[in-house]
């Protein structure tokens, strides 16, 4: 269980290959993170639309009650 | 065997057939566009490409296969769109009866007035581009056997867009997917006659498919016209 | 008639997008630790530690991104397709949101392994694209699902949506062996001599120990991106019920 490379610039450097081996982890990383906040902001989102609404409602039915 | 007195009760499969062939005719501007689609594409090619009789014959095959596929392209929509826009699709799938039958009816038509001519068209197109004479009977028969195919699951994206109004693009994105495996057999069955293999293998793999569009795609689009005409 | 009912509980119990909606509530943190847990380890394991290739030296450590995203997005296909399926037979409503959340999902996939394939394509063939059998074949996976999406998106009533977008997964899926043997066959074909891929049964064991991790990291991650997809379309679909109004002006008052 060592680490391949000597140090953090050879890491970097992937042996030659670092520009595409980094790119690739880089495109996919940020894909499946935003797999991750795309379905929670529409979550958050669609939870503020019927907060919204209930309120709405009960802002509504409380004018109604001072008429 | 509770589906026999309804089959019974059906107009018959052929007078199903005669009323579309008869709508296409009446309607014949719509129904020659294909034909005059893929006759002009085909001519393109020569100007885009090259005259060279020697490279437009290496490639005529695929040409002709996608031009062919294009051309049902541009009239599957039409499979349903007149009876949705006229309630005669309504009227069918309000009747206690097989829809996948009717459906079949509609394929078998589509075919007869586009995937049929196209066949019968394309000697002429592959005349024009130099395609070797001895694979004309390879090319009729993949196109004959393909363009139905073609007709059989291009009824299924149309079934599932037939309520989404006409124009969009959206049915050939369905479609074309699943347009590419027949398309790689038809034109592999061309090229092996003109490299003059034994071209029956691709054909029978063919002839497979399209038994087992006949078969499901009926059942897939009846069961889309529920969902998407209701 | 008793026991027949209680046999179906769960059944019916998995069918309510309320019960869904709690129990993913409750196991989603689990789930999104283990998650990230297996794919950072598995990508440290993968980057790091694993021995170079001795052809392709370092640029072969895209595998370790590149086939579990490639399992996964033909996985996702089939996994939405059995969705469609339960819903359609059984009138499930829960089953059909599942479907629906599958679709962006396994496209996302699908690109991550063809990007990543190409990727690693130009260092080992010196081009990004090769009309090589498996890539075509995960382009056509990736039309496949943009259709599925696109067909989503096209009707304005959800249910027809739903309904609509589950036969074509059924037609897709019956097609796609149908796909992978044809253009298989195709590539014989026309079989480029130079270009050769990875001869993927002499991967050594010190190799393959981290691409076990990353492939089960990625199915941990598939059932959590799912279930957060899911249970948003459960509340955009269920926003008039009791009991998600009760849940947020429960959320509120706290």
């Amino acid at each position: 269980m060592n680490i391949q490379f000597a140090s953090f610039n050879e890491i970097l450097a992937m042996g030659g290959h670092g520009l595409y081996v980094w790119v690739a982890v880089t495109v996919s990383v940020a894909v499946l993170a935003a797999l991750l906040v795309v379905p929670w902001q529409s979550h958050t989102r669609a939870l503020n639309q019927v907060r919204l609404r209930l309120e709405r409602h009960a802002g509504g039915s409380a004018e109604e009650g001072v008429d | 065997m509770p589906w026999v007195p309804e089959l019974a009760r059906t107009p018959s499969f052929l007078a199903y057939v005669r009323r579309d062939v008869l709508l296409a005719y009446r309607r014949l501007g719509d129904t020659v566009a294909p034909l005059i689609f893929f006759t002009m594409v085909c001519t393109l090619v020569p100007l885009g490409l090259s005259p060279d009789p020697q490279r437009l014959s290496e490639i005529a095959p695929g040409i002709m296969w996608i031009m062919a596929l294009l051309a049902t392209l541009l009239s599957i929509e039409r499979i349903f769109a007149f009876d949705f826009e006229d309630g005669s699709l309504e009227q069918l799938l309000i009747a206690p009866q097989l829809i996948a039958l009717p459906v079949l009816a509609k394929i078998v038509a589509h075919w007869l007035v586009t995937g049929l001519p196209l066949t019968l068209l394309s000697p002429l197109l592959a005349m024009t581009l130099s395609l070797p004479t001895s694979a004309y009977p390879a090319m009729l028969l993949s196109l004959a056997i393909g363009s139905a195919y073609l007709s059989a699951v291009g009824a299924v994206g149309a079934s599932l867009t037939v309520s989404l109004g006409r124009g969009g693009l959206l049915l050939p994105l369905l479609v074309v997917p699943l347009y590419m495996p027949i398309m790689i057999f038809g034109t592999a069955t061309v090229f092996y006659a003109v490299d003059g293999l034994h071209w029956s293998g691709p054909l029978a793999a063919m002839g497979a498919m399209l038994c087992a569009a006949l078969a499901l795609c009926p059942l897939a689009a009846a069961a889309a016209l529920r969902v998407t005409s209701a | 008639m008793v026991t027949e009912v209680k046999k179906w509980q769960w059944f019916y119990r998995l069918g309510s997008p309320r019960w869904f909606y709690e129990i993913t509530g409750r196991w989603l943190p689990w789930l999104l630790c283990a998650a990230s847990l297996l794919l950072a380890s598995g990508l440290f394991w993968g980057l790091l530690v694993a021995p170079p290739d001795a052809r392709q030296g370092n640029s072969f450590r895209i595998i370790y991104l590149h086939v579990p995203a490639a399992i996964l997005a033909l996985v996702g296909y089939y996994i939405m397709a059995l969705a469609g399926a339960v819903g359609l037979i059984w009138r499930i409503k829960m089953s059909f949101m599942v479907m629906k959340s599958a679709a962006p999902i396994g496209a996302a996939l699908t690109f991550i392994a063809l990007f990543t394939g190409a990727v690693w394509g130009k260092p080992s063939w010196g081009t990004y694209w090769v009309w090589d059998a498996r890539i075509t074949s995960m382009l056509i996976l990736l039309f496949l699902y943009l259709g599925v999406l696109a067909l989503q998106r096209a009707f304005s009533s959800a249910e027809m949506a739903y309904r609509a977008s589950a036969i074509l997964a059924l037609v897709g899926t019956i097609n796609i062996p149908i796909i992978y043997k044809s253009v298989d066959w195709w590539h014989t074909l026309h079989q480029p001599a130079t270009l050769k891929l990875t001869s993927a049964s002499s991967i050594h064991i010190d190799m393959l120990q981290p691409l076990i991790v990353m492939i089960c990291g990625f199915y941990v991650f598939y059932v959590v991106a799912l279930c957060l997809f899911t249970r948003a379309e459960i509340i955009r679909r269920e926003a008039t019920s009791a009991w998600v109004r009760a849940l947020v002006s429960n959320e509120s008052s706290r």
